[in-house]
C-alpha cells in the first residue's frame, strides 16, 4: 500500500511536470546555457588533457548540475504549497508515501538532467570520458546525494517565504561535502583512472545518500504535518 | 448501532499567535447526527473544522474519533474523514477523473473509470471528467471537491461553506449528500448561510467575544 501510494505520487508528479514543465524547462535551459557559455568562454578546456583540466571540467559539470538542480528540485514541494494542493495530499496520503514519491520524481528528473548535461558538455566543451562506467556510477551516486538532501530541504522550505533564497542558503552547507567528493571522483573518471581509484569516492557518496535518506524518513512526518 | 461511530471533543482551544479564537469547546457527536457551526467571520468555524480534520493542532484539549471499537486522533483518522472547503485545491493541470484516480490510488482504493464517472455524475460533473480542472468554473471545482471527499465513502464528512459558489442544482446536490450522510455517518458543517442551519440536528454558534 505504501509503495503503491508512493508510485502514484511519482506518476502524478511526472504527469503534472510533463504538462506544465515548471521544473524541466528551467533545469534544461540552465544546463544548456552553462554548457554553451563554458564552451565559448573557455575553449582551452576541450583541447588540454591534464589533471588540472579534468578537475576543471568536472567542477564545471557539477556546478551546472548543482544550479540546475537547485532551480528545479524544490518545485515538487513548493508547487504543492503554492497551489494549495498540499492540503488534499495531506488528507489522503501517508506522509512517507509522499516523501518517497517526491524523492523518486526528483531522482528521475536529475538523472535525466545528468544525461542531457553530460551530452552537452561532451559536445560543446569537448569533454572526453575515459572510464565510462565509473563516470556513470559517480553521476548516479552524486545525483542520489543531491536528491536525498534537496528533497527534504524542499519540504522544509516549501512553507517559508523567500523560498528560492532560503533553499540555496540551507542547501549550501549540506551539499558542499558530497560535491567536493563527486568532483574529485568525476575528474578521475575523465582521466581514465581504474575503478579501484574511484571506489572510495563512490562508497563515501553512497554512505552520505543512505544517511540523508534515513534521516529524511525519520524527519519527514514532522516536517509534512507541521 | 449508535455506538459504532462517535466524535468526542474535550475542552478544545485554538490560537493564532497570541489571539485565542476558540476555547472550551466540548461536545460529542454520534452516528447519524449533523452539527452545524455558525458564527460571524473570524469566529473560528473553519479553524474548528481544520482541527477536526487534523490539518491544525489545538492549543489545548483533545479530539477523538471512535469507530468500530477503535479510537483515532484526527491525524490517524484520514480514512474516516471527507473534507470539503473553499481552500481545498485539486490539481489544475490534471483532469477531474485523473484527480480522482490519483486520490483513489494513494488511499489504496480500487476504483475503475465507471465508478469514478458515477461519482462525478453524483456531484453533477457527468461528461466533464476528461476536462482539466483549470478549465472548470468555480462551481464545478467545488463540485469536484465533493467527489474528492466522497471518494472513500467516509463516515465523517466535514463541510466548510458547503454551498459557496454553487448554483441551485449544486445546492440540491449538497442537500442529497448531507441527507445520505445522515443515514450512516456524522456531518459537521461550518456556515454563515442561515439557509444551511436546517441541515443540523444541533447548532453551535461561535462568537468572537
Amino acid at each position: 500500500m505504501l509503495f503503491s501510494a508512493a508510485w502514484s505520487v511519482f506518476a502524478k508528479d511526472l504527469l503534472s511536470e510533463l504538462r506544465t514543465r515548471y521544473a524541466l524547462n528551467a533545469m534544461l535551459l540552465f544546463a544548456a546555457s552553462t554548457a554553451v557559455a563554458v564552451s565559448l568562454g573557455a575553449q582551452f578546456l576541450g583541447t588540454r588533457r591534464d589533471d588540472e583540466t579534468f578537475l576543471l571540467q568536472s567542477a564545471l559539470l557539477w556546478i551546472a548540475l548543482l544550479f540546475a538542480a537547485l532551480n528545479g528540485l524544490s518545485r515538487s514541494f513548493v508547487q504543492e504549497e503554492e497551489t494549495r494542493t498540499a492540503l488534499a495530499l495531506r488528507l489522503a496520503t501517508p506522509p512517507i508515501a509522499v516523501y518517497l514519491g517526491k524523492l523518486l520524481f526528483n531522482l528521475v528528473l536529475l538523472l535525466a538532467l545528468d544525461v542531457v548535461t553530460s551530452l552537452l558538455f561532451m559536445i560543446f566543451v569537448r569533454v572526453q570520458v575515459e572510464n565510462t562506467g565509473l563516470f556513470i556510477s559517480l553521476l548516479a551516486a552524486g545525483s542520489l546525494c543531491l536528491t536525498t538532501a534537496t528533497t527534504i530541504l524542499a519540504a522544509i522550505i516549501a512553507k517559508a517565504s523567500f523560498k528560492s533564497a532560503l533553499f540555496a542558503v540551507v542547501a549550501f552547507p549540506l551539499l558542499i561535502p558530497p560535491l567536493i567528493i563527486v568532483i574529485q571522483g568525476t575528474a578521475l573518471a575523465l582521466a581514465g583512472a581504474p575503478w579501484v581509484d574511484g571506489l572510495l569516492h563512490l562508497r563515501t557518496l553512497l554512505s552520505y545518500a543512505v544517511a540523508t535518506f534515513v534521516t529524511s524518513l525519520l524527519l519527514f512526518g514532522f516536517v509534512w504535518e507541521a | 448501532m449508535n455506538n459504532i461511530l462517535r466524535l468526542d471533543l474535550h475542552n478544545i482551544a485554538a490560537n493564532y499567535g497570541a489571539r485565542r479564537v476558540l476555547q472550551q469547546i466540548t461536545l460529542t457527536l454520534r452516528q447519524c447526527e449533523t452539527l452545524v457551526i455558525s458564527g460571524v467571520n473570524g469566529s473560528g468555524k473553519s479553524t474548528l473544522l481544520r482541527l477536526l480534520s487534523g490539518l491544525q493542532q489545538p492549543a489545548s484539549g483533545t479530539i477523538h474519533y471512535h469507530y468500530q471499537g477503535t479510537c483515532y486522533t484526527p491525524r490517524q483518522a484520514m480514512h474516516l474523514l471527507g473534507w470539503v472547503a473553499p481552500d481545498l485545491a485539486l490539481y489544475r493541470e490534471l483532469t477531474g477523473r485523473e484527480n480522482l484516480r490519483f486520490f483513489a490510488a494513494v488511499r489504496g482504493l480500487q476504483r475503475n473509470d465507471t465508478q469514478l464517472d458515477e461519482l462525478l455524475a453524483r456531484v453533477g460533473l457527468a461528461g466533464r471528467g476528461d476536462d482539466r480542472v483549470a478549465c472548470y468554473s468555480s462551481g464545478m471545482t467545488h463540485r469536484l471537491r465533493y467527489a474528492y471527499a466522497l471518494l472513500h465513502d467516509p463516515p465523517v464528512l466535514l463541510l466548510d461553506e458547503p454551498t459557496v459558489t454553487l448554483d441551485e442544482s449544486g445546492v440540491a446536490m449538497v442537500t442529497r449528500v448531507v441527507e445520505m450522510q445522515r443515514t450512516f455517518g456524522i456531518t459537521v458543517i461550518a456556515t454563515n448561510d442561515v439557509r444551511e442551519l436546517c441541515f443540523g440536528d444541533y447548532v453551535l454558534t461561535l462568537d468572537t467575544a
